[in-house]
C-alpha cells in the first residue's frame, strides 16, 4: 500500500470508483439533455422530473403489478418515452419558432407540476425499493467492497452511452439527425419528415432519463425531489461539456463524477459546489464548453 | 348631564371590554418545510395537529377565536425569518409553531425575540435553542440534540460501542448533534476517531460510508436527518457496513423515515423518540384520529409536539386572558404541561420542555403486525434524565 497526497491508495481507488458510479448517472442524464438540446434547441428542464418518473414507475410496476426490476429496465423507458412523445407533440412543438427561453420556461413549469403531483400523492420521504436478488451482495476488491449492483450500473451506463453515440455518429438515422440539427429546412427538402424526427428524438432523450431513474431506484431513495437535486448538477455537466455535444456530455459526465468523488475525500464540505466552480472556470476560458463548437 | 354622559361612555367602554374578552382573536402560524426533505415529518401534518389542538381545546366555547396560517420556509434561514417578520409585522400573528431545520429555527427565534412574540419549536433539533442562544420568547418542545445523544448515544456506548465515526450534515443541527454526542461518548470513556461533513441535502453517501468503514470505528454515528438519513442507511446496507461488524447509530430517526426505508433495511436500528403512536391508549386514540385526516399516515413526534404545544399555549391564553408575550410565557412556565401525548411535564426557565423520552428498536419484518407497527420499546428515559441539566446549557436566563 502506498499513499498519494497523504491519502492511502486504497481509499483513493475506492473513492475514484464511487466517483465513476455517480459519473454514470451524470453521463446518462446529460447525454439525454445534450441530444434534446442538439436537435430541438430546447433546454429540457423537465429532465430531472422524467428521471424521477422513471424511478417511481419502477416502484409502481413492482408494488401494483408485481413486475420486477428486469422488466422495468425495458418497460419504464418505453412508457416514460411515450409520455415524452406526447409532451413534445402537444406542447413543446408549439414553441419551436420561439426563443430558447420559452422552451426552458415550459419544461421548468412542467417539472414543477410533475414533482408537485408526485409529492401530493406519495410524500417526500420516499419509497423503499430493494436491489434485485441476482445483483445482491458484492465483490471484495481488496481496496474496497464493491456492491454488484454498482458494478452493473457502471457497465450498463457505459454500454448505453456507447450505443447511443454509435447510433448518432455511425448510422443513417444518426446522419439524418445530425443533418437536421445543422439545417432542418434543407433536410426536409430531401423528403425526410423532420418534425417526426424531432418528436422521436425528444422521446429518446426522455427514455434515457427514465432508464437512469430505473437504475437509481435501488440505491437512492425514490422520492419526488430526487430529480430536482440531480438536474442542476447535470446541467452544469452539459454546460462544461459543451451544449449539444454528444461525446462531450458522456466524457464530462464520467470525469466530473471522478472529480466530485475526490472532493468528497479531500474536502467533503465543497463536494456540492466543486462542479459549479469548474463550470465557472470553463465558461471563462472556453465559453462554448470543452467539446462544444462556437455557436 | 355631563356626569351621565361620562357614565354612558364608561358603560360602553365596559361593554366593549367584555365583548373583546368574549371574542379574543388569536392568530398562530405553523412555519415548516412543506416541500423538501422534512415535509413528511412536519409539513401539512403539523397544521393538522395544530387544528386538532384548537378543536380539542374547544377554543370557540371559551371565547377564543383561533386562526391558523401556514407557510413553507424551504429549509432556508433567510426565507424563514422573512416570513416570520411579515407574519408578526403585517399579518398579526401572535405565535409561531413547529419550524424544523435548526438553522431556520435559530433565525426565527431571533426575529421573535426582536418583535417580542412567542415561538414554540417542535421540529428543530439544535439544543442551542435553549442553551447559549436561548431566548425569553422561545420554547423548545419535542426533542433536542442533547436528548438524542443521551438516548441513542448512551445506549450504543453501553453496548460496548466505544469508538465512533460521524457522518454529519453540514449545518447547525448536524454540528450540534455531533458536538453533543461527542461529549457524551468521551465522557463515558469512548473515543471519536473522525468525522465527515456532507452538504445538506445530499443523495450519495457511499463515499462517506467508505471513509467511516476505513476508520475502523465500532459505531458510525449519523448526525443527519430525514432524506439524508434514509439514503445513508439504505446505502450502508448496500455496502455491507453492518455485516462487517460496524453498527449504525441513527441519532435522529423519525417514524416517517422507517416507513420510507422499509423494515427489511431498517430492522435492528436503535433510536430515540419523544413519542410513538402505539405507546398507550391515549396516544393510539389521538393518532388514529390524526391518521384519518392525514391520508392514513401516522403522526411523527414533531406532529405530536405541535399538538401539545398549541394546547399548552391556548391554556396559558385562557388563564391570563392576554396575548402579551411576557404574560403568556410566564404562565406557560408556571403551569405544568399535561396532555394526552407527552403526559405531565414542565417548561423550564430556559424554554426547554421536560418530558419522558423513549429508546426504541426497529422491529424485524416478522415481528411487525402491519403498516406502522415498527418499534419495540427498549427503555423509558425519565424526564429528569432525558434532557440537559438546567445549569449546563449556558443559557443566560438561568441564574
Amino acid at each position: 500500500m502506498f499513499t498519494i497526497l497523504g491519502i492511502p491508495s486504497q481509499a483513493l481507488f475506492g473513492q475514484l470508483l464511487l466517483g465513476l458510479i455517480n459519473g454514470s448517472f451524470y453521463a446518462l442524464l446529460s447525454l439525454g439533455l445534450a441530444i434534446i438540446f442538439g436537435l430541438l434547441n430546447v433546454i429540457n428542464f423537465a429532465h430531472g422530473a422524467q428521471y424521477m418518473m422513471g424511478a417511481f414507475l419502477t416502484w409502481m410496476l413492482l408494488s401494483y403489478f408485481g413486475i420486477g426490476y428486469w422488466w422495468a429496465l425495458l418497460l419504464v423507458p418505453i412508457l416514460v418515452g411515450i409520455f415524452g412523445l406526447l409532451l413534445e407533440r402537444l406542447l413543446i412543438s408549439r414553441l419551436h419558432h420561439l426563443d430558447h427561453l420559452y422552451g426552458l420556461l415550459l419544461t421548468f413549469g412542467l417539472a414543477l407540476i410533475i414533482q408537485g403531483a408526485f409529492r401530493i400523492q406519495y410524500g417526500v420521504s420516499g419509497l423503499p425499493y430493494g436491489i434485485p436478488v441476482t445483483l445482491a451482495g458484492g465483490q471484495n476488491l481488496g481496496f474496497m467492497f464493491l456492491p454488484n449492483y454498482r458494478l452493473w450500473v457502471i457497465l450498463l451506463s457505459l454500454s448505453v452511452c456507447l450505443a447511443t453515440w454509435l447510433l448518432i455518429e455511425k448510422t443513417k438515422l444518426g446522419a439524418y439527425l445530425r443533418a437536421a440539427t445543422e439545417n432542418p429546412t434543407l433536410v426536409q427538402a430531401f423528403g425526410i419528415n423532420v418534425p417526426r424526427l424531432i418528436t422521436l428524438t425528444y422521446g429518446g432523450g426522455v427514455a434515457l432519463a427514465a432508464l437512469a431513474g430505473v437504475m437509481a431506484a435501488p440505491i437512492y431513495s425514490v422520492n419526488p425531489n430526487m430529480g430536482a437535486d440531480m438536474i442542476i448538477t447535470v446541467f452544469a455537466v452539459v454546460v462544461i461539456g459543451g451544449m449539444g455535444s454528444i461525446a462531450g456530455s458522456i466524457v464530462t459526465g464520467f470525469a466530473l463524477g471522478l472529480i466530485e468523488g475526490l472532493t468528497k475525500l479531500l474536502y467533503p464540505e465543497a463536494s456540492s459546489t466543486v462542479i459549479f466552480i469548474i463550470m465557472a472556470i470553463v465558461l471563462l476560458l472556453k465559453p462554448a464548453g470543452l467539446f462544444g463548437r462556437r455557436v | 348631564m355631563k356626569l351621565s354622559a361620562l357614565l354612558l361612555v364608561g358603560l360602553f367602554a365596559g361593554a366593549y371590554t367584555v365583548a373583546a374578552q368574549a371574542e379574543m382573536d388569536v392568530k398562530i402560524g405553523v412555519l415548516n418545510d412543506r416541500s423538501g426533505v422534512y415535509a413528511d415529518l412536519s409539513g401539512e401534518g403539523s397544521v393538522i395537529a395544530a387544528r386538532m389542538a384548537v378543536e380539542d381545546f374547544k377554543a370557540a366555547d371559551k371565547g377564543i377565536k383561533v386562526d391558523i396560517v401556514s407557510a413553507d420556509h424551504q429549509n432556508k434561514p433567510d426565507v424563514g425569518s422573512s416570513i416570520a417578520r411579515q407574519w408578526y409585522d403585517q399579518d398579526g400573528v401572535d405565535a409561531i409553531f413547529d419550524v424544523p431545520t435548526s438553522s431556520v429555527a435559530l433565525a426565527v427565534s431571533q426575529v421573535t425575540r426582536e418583535k417580542n412574540k412567542i415561538f414554540i419549536d417542535s421540529g428543530a433539533g439544535a439544543a442551542d435553542l435553549t442553551g447559549k442562544q436561548c431566548s425569553p420568547n422561545t420554547v423548545h418542545w419535542t426533542y433536542d440534540t442533547w436528548a438524542l445523544a443521551n438516548g441513542t448515544g448512551g445506549a450504543m456506548v453501553k453496548q460496548g460501542g466505544d469508538t465512533w465515526f460521524f457522518i454529519t450534515a453540514d449545518y447547525a443541527f448536524g454540528h450540534a448533534l455531533e458536538r453533543d454526542t461527542t461529549a457524551l461518548v468521551e465522557k463515558s470513556g469512548g473515543k471519536v476517531l473522525g468525522s465527515v461533513k456532507h452538504p445538506f441535502p445530499g443523495s450519495d453517501f457511499s463515499s462517506y460510508l467508505l471513509q467511516a468503514q476505513a476508520s475502523g470505528a465500532k459505531v458510525i454515528g449519523l448526525a443527519n436527518a430525514g432524506g439524508d438519513t434514509i439514503n445513508t442507511i439504505k446505502q450502508a446496507s448496500e455496502f455491507g457496513i453492518t455485516q462487517g461488524g460496524q453498527k449504525l447509530a441513527g441519532l435522529l430517526i423519525f417514524i416517517t423515515d422507517i416507513h420510507a426505508l422499509g423494515l427489511q433495511v431498517a430492522q435492528g436500528l436503535v433510536l430515540t423518540e419523544a413519542f410513538y403512536w402505539d405507546l398507550n391508549d391515549s396516544t393510539r386514540a389521538w393518532s388514529k384520529r390524526f391518521a384519518e385526516k392525514n391520508g392514513g399516515k401516522m403522526p411523527s413526534m414533531v406532529h405530536a409536539g405541535v399538538y401539545a404545544s398549541v394546547l399548552h399555549y391556548l391554556k396559558a391564553i385562557e388563564a391570563t386572558k392576554s396575548k402579551e408575550a411576557p404574560v403568556v410565557m410566564a404562565k406557560m412556565k408556571e403551569i405544568p404541561t399535561d396532555d394526552p401525548l407527552f403526559g405531565k411535564g414542565q417548561v423550564r426557565v430556559d424554554g426547554r420542555v421536560i418530558h419522558d423520552m423513549y429508546l426504541f428498536e426497529v422491529k424485524k419484518p416478522s415481528e411487525s403486525k402491519g403498516d406502522w407497527d415498527y418499534y419495540k420499546l427498549l427503555a423509558t428515559i425519565p424526564a429528569e434524565e432525558a434532557f440537559r441539566p438546567l445549569n449546563e446549557g449556558g443559557c443566560p436566563l438561568v441564574k
